[in-house]
């Protein structure tokens, strides 16, 4: 029996090495239930580690991208939270050509009925109101409900004078409603300068990724900006900017790292600290108990 | 045939009956230019006004400055880091009033379209905005904003110096400037770049104007990653003027002498003219706290659901 044992740790020992000999830093078939894939270092990660890990690559401390349930349920006390607006849905008023089938099919495969959840709880006991986008929706793109809840949002922390959280991801407005979509940055960002006015504190936090209306809205208006790491933040697109100037774009070009730099967000957090950073900061505002 | 084609065809016919010397060969000529005219211009399509706001001889910003105000000053800079030539920005008289002008400039030579990025803004461009607008609002001016931009600046230097933040910080300043904001929509209005220009109390569009959540070609290529399906695009995207004043964004429309304002500039300086003249009078009597509430209601009930 020994024996036996014996050979076998060789043989994996041998196929281990094996393994890592050939190890083929390349997009492989692996099933997703099981396992999943980091999109930066593409190693295979089952799992339960992931889950444990907050969606962090064990390996290479990627931050992957996470569903907005998720991301209420890291950051908000258990049971504490209240939703609210939740069966608002968007309508093709516009009779745009194959937006219903999009809109179906985003809300059949994320349970979702629109790109961003907002509600009330409490972080460390603290209580705020809390609108989080969730990029698996038609890329987190805000259309008139998407503005419309968020704009309630601001409203209700304005109200109850409340700190105010937006945790954004969004590849901009939704293109399938139009001028509308567009009129929803003027109007959130209106319904903002309400609130700073009245002394609200508003902390913006940007993940991957942050781009188009929202960037040049709500995103980049908060009186403290977080990012995670690595995300992908800017105006622009990257395809839009080469096709305009013909040259390669820097590497870490739009990145939170990149950001920073510039000046214009205030500091990237891990998503393990970001619970606690956030509470301590509204502390230091002196959130309501 | 397009548009352009049509036009060009209708100036040969033109040429060639100011030369003929037959009365019969005049008229003749005379009947298929009108005939060619009404349908060139009958019926335009949502890609012919789309042509029609990008037409090569139509007026730019600086035409519209020189024709509307008196004792111009054009103001230059940002005071962070730079003058961008895509905003003219100034201060002048409106019927005796101070005013303040911020204008997104498109150029009329190539070269002059070089210098100001065919008008679109940098952030140094959304920054003298803002740094104008806080001006006019300290000296109690109010401010006429002109539209006239497929878009922000696609650009690694505008990203490092923060494009996203200067709109957005338009939108929150414009928002609950303490003057009267008048925004007239020239020609272009494209995405965000546009917008950060347009949070006023009245928002005035010219007839061929065009206004839209980004440029069809910007549309197509996104939506259906196909850059040919432009002029579906434009279909589809209800970007003319009628279609943003029935959806009541456009507060007013400035109608156009038939092929675009280059035809008759004075007619379409003279409509805008009465209609500053008149809401201004309005806006300027109206109480600081009404005003704004007007403004953010404004913007408030769109897509409202209550």
């Amino acid at each position: 029996m020994d024996q036996l044992f014996k050979k076998r740790n060789e043989e994996l020992k041998e196929f281990s090495s094996w393994l890592k000999r050939h190890k083929v830093k390349e997009k492989k078939e692996i099933p997703e239930n099981i396992f999943k894939q980091c999109d930066h270092c593409h190693e295979s990660i089952p799992y339960f580690s992931l889950i444990e890990n907050d969606y962090v690559c064990p390996k290479c401390g990627y931050h992957m991208k996470i569903s907005a349930r998720q991301r209420i349920r890291d950051l908000i006390d258990e049971g504490t939270w209240k939703e609210y607006l939740e069966k608002e849905r968007s309508q093709n008023t516009e009779n745009f050509p194959g937006y219903d089938e999009k809109l179906k099919k985003a809300q059949m495969s994320t349970g979702m009925n629109e790109a961003v959840i907002c509600g009330v709880g409490k972080i460390n006991q603290t209580r705020v109101v809390l609108c989080v986008m969730d990029s698996r929706f038609m890329m987190g793109s805000m259309g008139k409900v998407v503005g419309e809840k968020i704009c309630k949002s601001v409203e209700l922390a304005m109200r109850k004078k409340l700190p105010l959280i937006i945790s954004c991801t969004s590849g901009g407005a939704r293109m399938q409603e139009g001028i509308d979509s567009l009129m929803q940055m003027a109007k959130i960002s209106a319904a903002l300068k309400r609130f700073s006015n009245q002394g609200g504190l508003y902390i913006a936090l940007l993940t991957h990724p942050t781009t188009g209306g929202v960037s040049a809205s709500f995103a980049m208006l908060g009186d403290i900006i977080i990012s995670e790491p690595q995300a992908l933040i800017g105006f622009a697109g990257k395809r839009v900017i080469q096709d305009t100037i013909k040259q390669e774009l820097p590497e870490g070009f739009q990145t939170a790292e990149f950001l920073l730099q510039k000046g214009f967000i205030d500091m990237i957090v891990q998503r393990h600290d970001l619970k606690n950073v956030i509470s301590d900061l509204l502390k230091l505002h002196g959130g309501r108990l | 045939m397009s548009l352009i084609d049509n036009e060009r065809k209708i100036k040969e016919l033109q040429a060639k009956r100011a030369q003929t010397q037959d009365q019969s060969e005049h008229d003749e000529l005379s009947k298929e230019i009108d005939a060619l005219t009404k349908e060139t211009y009958h019926n335009l399509t949502a890609w012919d006004r789309v042509t029609l706001a990008r037409h090569p001889s139509r007026p730019k910003a600086s035409d519209f400055i020189e024709g509307l105000f008196d004792h111009f000053y054009e103001l230059h800079g940002d005071r962070c880091f730079g003058d961008d030539q895509a905003i003219i920005g100034g201060i002048g008289y409106f019927h005796n009033m101070p005013v303040t002008v911020i204008a997104q400039a498109k150029g009329k030579t190539l070269e002059e379209n070089v210098n100001r990025h065919f008008g679109m803004c940098n952030p140094e461009g959304y920054r003298k905005a803002l740094r104008l607008a806080k001006q006019a609002e300290k000296f109690h001016r109010p401010i006429i904003t002109f539209v006239d931009t497929a878009g922000a600046y696609p650009g690694i230097e505008a990203e490092e110096r923060g494009q996203a933040q200067a709109i957005a910080e338009c939108l929150y300043t414009f928002s609950d400037l303490k003057t009267p904001v008048i925004c007239i929509v020239l020609s272009e209005g494209g995405s965000g770049g546009a917008l950060a220009l347009s949070v006023a109390d009245r928002i005035c569009m010219l007839e061929n104007a065009i206004y839209s959540v980004l440029s069809p070609e910007g549309f197509a290529s996104i939506l259906w990653k196909d850059d040919s399906r432009v002029q579906e695009a434009a279909e589809v995207m209800k970007l003319t003027s009628y279609d943003l004043y029935e959806k009541g964004i456009a507060d007013y429309l400035v109608k156009e002498p038939t092929g675009g304002m280059q035809n008759d500039l004075k007619l379409v300086l003279d409509n805008i003219d009465q209609y500053l003249l008149k809401e201004l009078d309005v806006l300027t009597h109206t109480k600081e706290k009404e005003l704004l509430e007007k403004r953010y209601q404004k913007f408030r009930k769109i897509g409202s659901m209550s």
